[in-house]
Formats: structure tokens, C-alpha cells, sequence
């Protein structure tokens, strides 16, 4: 489209106050007098607290403050970071307290310690006496929706969460008519999502009386409301400030412990207390990913087309509500502008169990829903001996499909091509040849999977983002926008934004990168995948907004219409006869000081955006199988997406680059694990959670089909979350090329491959 | 219990008399009393590597070493590679590379970097790996840190 700054590799902006050690993350701030908060948990995975004594605790010299749920106001409130709904139907399940007066899982916050020091804190803690009823408790949730399994809430006492789904068209009778009716069990584990940072934020009362929390979040806007709702106080009464952050990947996506540090500081008479998740609280008492559970069942035609299919889920929400069913609910949502079913029946289940919450994780849902469905394809294509390439291509949608729920429409799609690409740099055909029939110890195998994902979250949630722009003296400006940096680039991609449409050099936009919700303009955040595309449109609104205001003052100083002048390298010039007239400055010195018209030019404007734009990619893999160990090893992968316009090449490669890494985990070696007898954590370290090192991370490949998305401001869609979606099917399909062994739970370990071999009598 | 010494760390050349706790690491330390808060803490108990610094010229992980161990010793920190307002070459690597997301990790992997390219030994790819495999990232999926690492030792 003939951009000149979009599309750029730009570094980015905050690449060297990060590299210099000099970038402010939360606890790199520091207050004279600092106290440390910690907090108790709950050794029992279910159990009634019958009496809390904390008298000990509180006379430990040192100790601030020790308080329990009986301290606290008895509110109920909902953690989900999503916007919040005028409509009371419309709003997230409020299901917990700051400090609970039931332990739902092992590591659940029963009493919270402020004192002096880390060391006192600890020891407090050792002198808190709780008197436990311990209850029967439940881990899995098939178990838990059984008759007379414990009760997790009990205002839930089927445990259910909530159930409802979608349905669409003749789905009986297209399966009464199908060719082939094909079915197929998947399954996932829980994974976390392990960011560098944990948890953590500071808080204390200024002198106005009113709360400040300074805090590692990805949603500063709703982590204000939230507090205020916990607690009881108004919201214009909290403010929160965000600084850099280690990471967040939907985890800070949600308020854990702003409420809870707040309440440390008014316990402590306002004085500043920090409260840091430890590596170890953060893998159980933050959020974890839903394990998933779909039983899948298709109806195809007799020219195997895909006709219907019926979505049957169970996700493990764990203890509590947090993002609850909507996680499902965008899993079976977002998988529909893939392939053309023209019926599907969708039964959704979302069921409290004994673990720790699970919460939003990128691409929310997503994966597991397209581990099944991917996994089901190629299912489908062996059964059936069909080209799993050729079959997904010609079920996929086109341009003008609309969802018959959502109504969200598909206006570009280049996943035909994104599949020709990774096609062709695996070099498909020529090995899918050569490894046919392999009996050997070591097995290759190539696979392939495919997804559809959203950008941001429109029909199902508001999506208002604001942006404000000032203009400096010299022509350089200022942004703020409410929507977060979390590493994903996203300021300096607004950056490129601003300079495209103002005709400037990117060094020219200063991004104000900390949010302040006193100051920034309203956003609700980093999560969806929705910065580029929902807060993309309103910095370019603000852009368009200070340009006009710039060509107004330089129309009236030079009497030409505004429609004949534009900005280019920070100079205004005729736009049909490329003339340069004046600088940029001259125009912004007018504008702040003369004496007759003096206006400093900004703009602080918003955005509502009512539409969807779906972006499309594919993962394309070959592995080789240890036939004697269980281990799979990646040869070569391949991501290709179709995510509109890209904003800037290098920082797309490494969301891709690091999104594929969180596939690969997912796919062969992360799970969170647990006892079954007693709900305690195995694994919630860093050495005993698999995640993936340099070691185990290959090359990772990547392209892009660059189509033009009309409703994105500049042509784009998502990225951010979706290389993370379709690597584990492909890794799980290139076994099954591989091995002929069909893997329909992840992940694939080692262990699991091994056992899987033995059972299938391969060993 | 509560038992302090006096210790002298010399960090990025320059030198600091404190008393410490002996149970205070060296970590807590850095950041909490000299504010070298590009030391960044990510597990606590040498997991993760975020908290690397060079102690004469070694990489560790600063959170399970004691601040009275490094009495005398000199310690690296990212906030000592900046020479005369100029980024070290490792740095400018990571830049130009695109290494560097949410930045948490940076520092420790360019410590390790650093010591690394002044070893003056050579590397081959699965060396540079495992060099570098005791630091955790989340978000680059290590693709871009192993370019930067490889362009910095290619670069002497």
C-alpha cells in the first residue's frame, strides 16, 4: 500500500534502556521503608478453615500487620480482566475473596503477613495456627460433575461453572445424511506460562487518601476497577501505574494480587508494601491454562466435504471462576472461520475442581481446541486415505464467509497461500515420499496443521481503546495510549504508526510506555491479540486528528486548500508538485506561540471498533521419533500466517519466533503436575516443569502472506498470540506420519510416547 | 542468628564497603542496598539465570550466591558494560538482532555473552547453546538471542 514506515524492521524503542539495564520493571522501584507482604496457603486441597490464630504472628517483632478473611469486607468479586459489563448477565462470575475462608486448592490464600523484612514475613507465617476441616476434594472433571463429587462453590453445587453453547443449521440431519461420520477423543494438560517476572506489585495511601499500586500488570485500567470492586472504595479512589513488564502472556491478563496488596498497605496504616509472587506460588497461585478435554464427532459428504460436527468439552477451570467459560467459549468459537461446516452443534462444559485456577493463557483456548480439531483431520484423512493438505484446502472458507453466531465476517484470507508456502520450504511431497514405510529405530514424519484466530474480542466483549497526541515545538510528538507494552512491541509499533501518518521519522514519537490510570487514556488492555488492530485504529484516529490540525495552520499560513498539502520528512510541501513550503517546527511554533491563533495542537481521542478481522497461519513440521526411547526430536518447523499488513518485520519473526517456542512446550514437554491422593503440586518449579531451553528449541522458520485487511487501520490483523496455536497438532500429526501411532493427548513426552508404543505393541 | 559482616564488593570497578546479613545473596544485596537493579530476579533459587553477573569474570547466578562469598571479588554487572556513554558491541547485537522482548532476561544472557566473547575461545553452534542454556526466555523463543550471541563471538 506504499508505506514507508510500516513494514519497517524499526528497532525497537525501548531495546536500549532494556539492554543497558536501565528499563524500570516493578520492583526496580523502591520506597523508604518498604515492607514485605506474604502470604499463607492452604497445604489441603479442599478443607473449611474453622479457626484462624494469628496472635502469635501479630506479636513477632517486626510484624506490621497479620490479617485474615475475617478482617476483610465480605465481597465476592470476579479476577477476569475483561471489560466490564453494564449488563449484569454479561459479567464474569464473582467467586472469590482477597483472603478465602475455604481452601479450594493447595496453595489457596488463607492469611496475609506484612512486616518488616522477607525474613520476619516468613517466620510470621510459621506462627499462624489454623484449624483445617479437611474436605474430600476432586482433580478431575469428569469426576467432579458426578453425582455426590465434593462441592467446590456452593453456589455451583454441580460444579459446573456454566454450560452453555451453539447451534447452527440442520446438524441432525446433515449427520443422518453424512458419507462418513468420524469421532475422535483429545485431550490436554496444564501448562503455565511461566513469564520471567512473577507476579508482583507495591501499594501505599498517598497523601490524598487514596491507593497507589504500582504493579506488573497487562490491564492497569481494569486492575483500578477491580481493586475498587474487591475492596469496597471507589474507584477514583485507587490508581495504578504500570511499568515495564517481565512478561505476561494473558497471566497478568488478569487482577491476582493488586486487591491483596492493596489491602497489605491499608492494613499497614498506608505505609508501601511489596508483595512478589515466589517462581513457586506463581506456577499454582496465579493462573494456569485450561486442560481441555474434546470429543469431537464430523459428518462429511461423499465428496468429503466437511458437513457437520458436534463439539462436546470439558474444561478444568480449577478452583475458581477467573476467565471461566469464556475460554471454552472462544476455543469453540475462533476455530469457525477455518473450515465451512454447514451445521455444528457445540456443548461446552466449564467445571470447578480442586486445582489451582486457570486463567487466560495466549491465544485463549485456542490451542486446545485446534490440537482436537487438527488432530481429528489428519484422523480423518488416514482413515479415509486422503491428502491432509488437498482436504483442508478445499473445506476451507472464503472471503464473505460469515459466522451464522457471531456474524463476524471474513474479509481476507490468505491461508491457501500461507499452506503453499510451508508446503514448499518443507519440501512436502518429496519427503512424505521418502518416508513412507520406515521400520527402523529412528522414524521421520512431517505433519502439518492449520487455525483461525481473532484479533481482539468483538462481538463477545466492548473494545474501546484510546490514544492521545501531543505535538512538541520542534514537530516531534508525544504518545500515550492506555493499551500495554508487554514485550510484545507494541509501542513501537504504534510509534511507526504515528510517523507513517505524519509524515515524520520514527525518532520523532516519544511513547510514554508507563500506563498511570490516572493520566493514560482509557484501554483495556494487552490481551486478544488486539493492540495493532483495535488500538492500532485509534492512534492512527489521533494521527489523522493532529495531521489535520498541522495542514490547517499551514493552509492558512500559505492560502493553499489543506487537500493540496501533506507532510513529508517533517516538512510540509505541495502535495501535487512535491514543493517543499516549511518545516514541520515553524507550523508547531505557530501553533504554540502566535499572537493572534496560538492553539497547541494535540489530540485525545477514542475508538469503539465493532468489527473482527480473522487471521489465518499454519505450522508445518517434520520430526524424528527415538522409536526405542520416546523421544521426538524436531527436524525443521514452519510457521506462515496471514495476519494482514505486517507493522514491522522483526518484531513480527520474534512474537513468531517465541509463540512457536510456547507451541513446542506445549506439543513435547510441559505439564504441571499433581498428586492425585492429596492435590499437592509436583512440579512447580523451573527445574521439574518441562520448559523449553535453547537445547530443545530448533531452528524455527518463518513467513508471512501479507493480505490487506479493509477494517484494519493499516490493513492489519492479529499476531501476537497466534504462532503458539497450531505447532503442537503439526508435531502431533508428524508422529502419526511418522510412527502410524495416534497421540490424542498432549504433551508428548518422552514418557507418554514410550508407554503409548508399548500399548500400541510397537516395543 | 541476625549476624552482619562487613565486606567490600568491588562492582563494576568501583568499590563498596557494607555491612551485610550473612543470609543476605548477593542479589538481594546489588539491588536492594546498591540499586543495580538491571540484576533482575526471576526464581530466587538459580533456576533461571535472569540474575547472572560476572564474579571475576565467571557467570552466576546471584541469588543463590552469598553476599559475604563475594567479599573482594569483582563483580559485572549489566549496568558496567556501557563504556563512555557506548554500548558494548554484545549489547548493540542484541539490539540489532532483535533479541530482546520484554527484556527481563537480557541482562543475565548478555552477561553470559560477555564472558563468553572475552573467553576469547571459539564456539561451535551447539556450544553456544549449551553456554547459554541455563537462562530461561519466554518470549523469543531463543531464536534471535542465539543470532546475537553467534554475531558477537563472530565479531572479535
Amino acid at each position: 500500500m506504499g508505506f514507508k514506515i510500516i513494514g519497517s524492521s524499526v528497532n525497537r524503542l525501548d531495546a536500549v534502556s532494556k539492554v543497558t539495564g536501565k528499563a524500570k520493571y516493578t520492583n526496580d522501584f523502591f520506597e523508604r521503608e518498604m515492607l514485605c507482604g506474604k502470604v499463607l496457603r492452604s497445604p489441603y486441597a479442599h478443607a473449611v478453615i474453622k479457626a484462624i490464630d494469628v496472635s502469635e504472628a501479630k506479636a513477632l517483632p517486626g510484624v506490621i500487620a497479620v490479617f485474615t478473611s475475617q478482617d476483610l469486607p465480605k465481597l465476592k468479586y470476579a479476577t477476569a480482566g475483561h471489560p466490564w459489563s453494564i449488563d449484569p448477565k454479561h459479567r464474569d462470575i464473582e467467586d472469590r475473596m482477597i483472603l478465602t475462608d475455604k481452601a479450594r486448592y493447595v496453595g489457596d490464600s488463607v492469611a496475609a503477613v506484612v512486616a518488616q523484612d522477607e525474613i520476619i514475613a516468613k517466620e510470621a507465617l510459621k506462627l499462624i495456627k489454623v484449624d483445617y476441616e479437611v474436605l474430600p476434594h476432586v482433580l478431575d472433571p469428569e469426576k467432579a460433575l458426578e453425582k455426590g463429587a465434593p462441592i467446590i462453590h456452593e453456589e455451583r453445587p454441580n460444579n459446573i461453572v456454566n454450560d452453555f453453547g451453539n447451534e447452527y443449521g440442520d446438524y441432525e440431519k446433515d449427520f443422518m445424511n453424512a458419507q462418513h461420520i468420524m469421532e475422535g477423543v483429545y485431550d490436554t494438560s496444564i501448562v503455565q506460562h511461566c513469564h520471567i517476572e512473577t507476579q508482583t506489585a507495591y501499594a501505599y495511601i498517598d497523601t490524598d487518601d487514596r491507593i497507589v499500586i504500582v504493579s506488573s500488570t497487562q490491564i492497569p485500567h481494569i486492575a483500578r476497577r477491580v481493586v475498587g470492586q474487591a475492596l469496597g472504595l471507589s474507584w477514583g479512589k485507587i490508581r495504578v501505574i504500570k511499568p515495564h513488564i517481565g512478561g505476561g502472556f494473558g497471566n497478568k491478563q488478569e487482577v491476582i494480587i493488586e486487591p491483596l496488596v492493596a489491602a497489605m498497605t491499608i492494613f499497614s496504616h498506608g505505609l508501601p508494601v511489596r508483595y512478589t509472587m515466589t517462581r513457586e506460588e506463581c506456577f499454582i497461585s496465579s493462573r494456569t491454562r485450561h486442560a481441555i478435554k474434546f470429543s469431537l464427532k464430523t459428518a462429511l459428504t461423499k465428496d468429503n466435504k466437511l458437513q457437520a460436527i458436534h463439539v462436546l468439552g470439558i474444561s478444568n477451570t480449577g478452583s475458581y471462576a477467573s476467565h471461566g467459560h469464556s475460554i471454552i467459549m472462544s476455543a469453540t468459537s475462533k476455530f469457525r472461520p477455518l473450515y465451512n461446516f454447514k451445521s455444528f452443534k457445540i456443548e461446552p462444559k466449564t467445571v470447578y475442581t480442586n486445582l489451582p485456577a486457570a486463567g487466560a493463557m495466549r491465544a485463549y483456548g485456542v490451542p486446545q481446541m485446534i490440537f482436537a480439531l487438527e488432530s481429528h483431520i489428519d484422523d480423518i484423512c488416514r482413515k479415509l486415505d486422503l491428502d491432509p493438505i488437498e482436504f483442508r484446502k478445499q473445506n476451507l472458507v472464503s472471503v464473505g464467509h460469515e459466522d451464522p453466531i457471531s456474524h463476524v465476517v471474513v474479509r481476507s484470507i490468505g491461508l491457501s497461500e500461507c499452506i503453499d508456502k510451508g508446503k514448499e520450504l518443507i519440501k512436502w511431497e518429496q519427503k512424505r515420499a521418502n518416508y513412507k514405510e520406515q521400520t527402523g529405530d529412528k522414524r521421520r514424519g512431517l505433519g502439518m496443521a492449520c487455525f483461525s484466530y481473532f484479533s481482539g474480542t468483538h462481538p463477545v466483549s466492548l473494545e474501546v481503546a484510546g490514544a492521545r497526541i501531543i505535538l512538541n515545538q520542534d514537530g516531534s510528538v508525544q504518545l500515550q495510549v492506555g493499551a500495554t507494552e508487554i514485550g510484545q512491541g507494541a509501542d513501537t509499533a504504534f510509534a511507526q504508526m504515528v510517523a507513517e501518518v505524519l509524515g515524520i521519522s520514527i525518532d520523532m514519537v516519544h511513547v510514554i510506555s508507563t500506563q498511570d490510570t490516572d493520566i493514560t487514556p482509557f484501554d483495556t488492555g494487552a490481551y486478544a491479540s488486539r493492540q495493532t488492530y483495535i488500538t492500532g485504529a485509534a492512534v492512527k484516529k489521533a494521527a489523522l486528528e493532529v495531521k489535520n490540525k498541522i495542514l490547517t495552520i499551514a493552509s492558512r499560513k500559505i492560502g493553499l486548500q489543506i487537500d493540496a498539502l501533506d507532510i513529508n520528512d517533517a516538512t510540509i510541501i505541495e502535495k501535487k508538485l512535491g514543493k517543499e513550503i516549511c518545516s514541520l517546527g515553524e507550523i508547531a511554533m505557530e501553533a504554540f506561540y502566535d499572537r493572534t491563533h496560538s492553539h497547541p495542537i494535540t489530540s485525545d481521542t477514542s475508538v469503539n471498533i465493532r468489527t473482527n478481522a480473522i487471521a489465518y497461519g499454519v505450522t508445518f513440521v517434520e520430526v524424528e521419533v527415538d522409536m526405542k526411547t520416546g523421544v521426538i526430536e524436531v527436524i525443521e518447523i514452519y510457521n506462515v500466517h496471514d495476519s494482514g499488513t505486517i507493522i514491522n518485520h522483526k518484531a513480527a519473526l520474534g512474537q513468531v519466533h517465541g509463540g512457536v517456542s510456547m507451541g513446542l512446550g506445549y506439543a513435547l514437554s510441559e505439564k504441571l503436575m499433581f498428586d492425585e491422593k492429596t492435590g499437592r503440586p509436583l512440579n512447580n518449579n523451573l527445574l521439574d516443569y518441562k520448559l523449553q531451553t535453547i537445547m530443545d528449541t530448533p531452528k524455527i522458520g518463518v513467513d508471512f502472506v501479507e493480505t490487506y485487511e479493509e477494517t484494519g487501520s493499516f490493513g492489519q490483523k492479529s499476531l501476537g498470540e497466534n504462532p503458539t496455536i497450531s505447532p503442537a497438532p503439526a508435531v502431533r500429526n508428524a508422529v502419526l506420519d511418522a510412527t502410524g501411532v495416534s497421540f490424542n493427548k498432549l504433551p508428548l513426552n518422552p514418557q507418554t510416547v514410550f508407554e503409548k508404543f508399548k500399548t500400541e505393541g510397537l516395543l | 542468628m541476625n549476624e552482619m559482616k562487613k565486606i567490600n564488593l568491588i562492582v563494576n570497578d568501583k568499590t563498596y564497603q557494607l555491612e551485610v546479613d550473612i543470609r543476605e545473596s548477593l542479589l538481594d544485596v546489588l539491588r536492594n542496598r546498591l540499586h543495580f537493579t538491571g540484576v533482575k530476579e526471576g526464581c530466587s533459587v538459580g533456576e533461571c539465570g535472569a540474575c547472572t553477573v560476572l564474579i571475576d569474570g565467571v557467570p552466576t547466578s546471584s541469588c543463590i550466591y552469598l553476599a559475604v562469598f563475594a567479599d573482594g571479588k569483582k563483580i559485572r554487572t549489566i549496568e558496567g558494560l556501557e563504556k563512555d556513554g557506548k554500548l558494548s558491541k554484545v549489547q548493540q547485537n542484541f539490539i540489532d538482532e532483535g533479541a530482546i522482548q520484554c527484556g527481563f532476561c537480557t541482562p543475565g544472557i548478555v552477561m553470559t555473552t560477555t564472558a563468553l566473547v572475552e573467553s576469547g575461545n571459539k564456539f561451535t553452534d551447539e556450544e553456544i547453546k549449551r553456554e547459554i542454556s541455563g537462562h530461561f526466555c519466554r518470549c523469543t523463543g531463543y531464536q534471535k538471542i542465539f543470532d546475537a550471541v553467534k554475531k558477537s563471538l563472530d565479531d572479535k
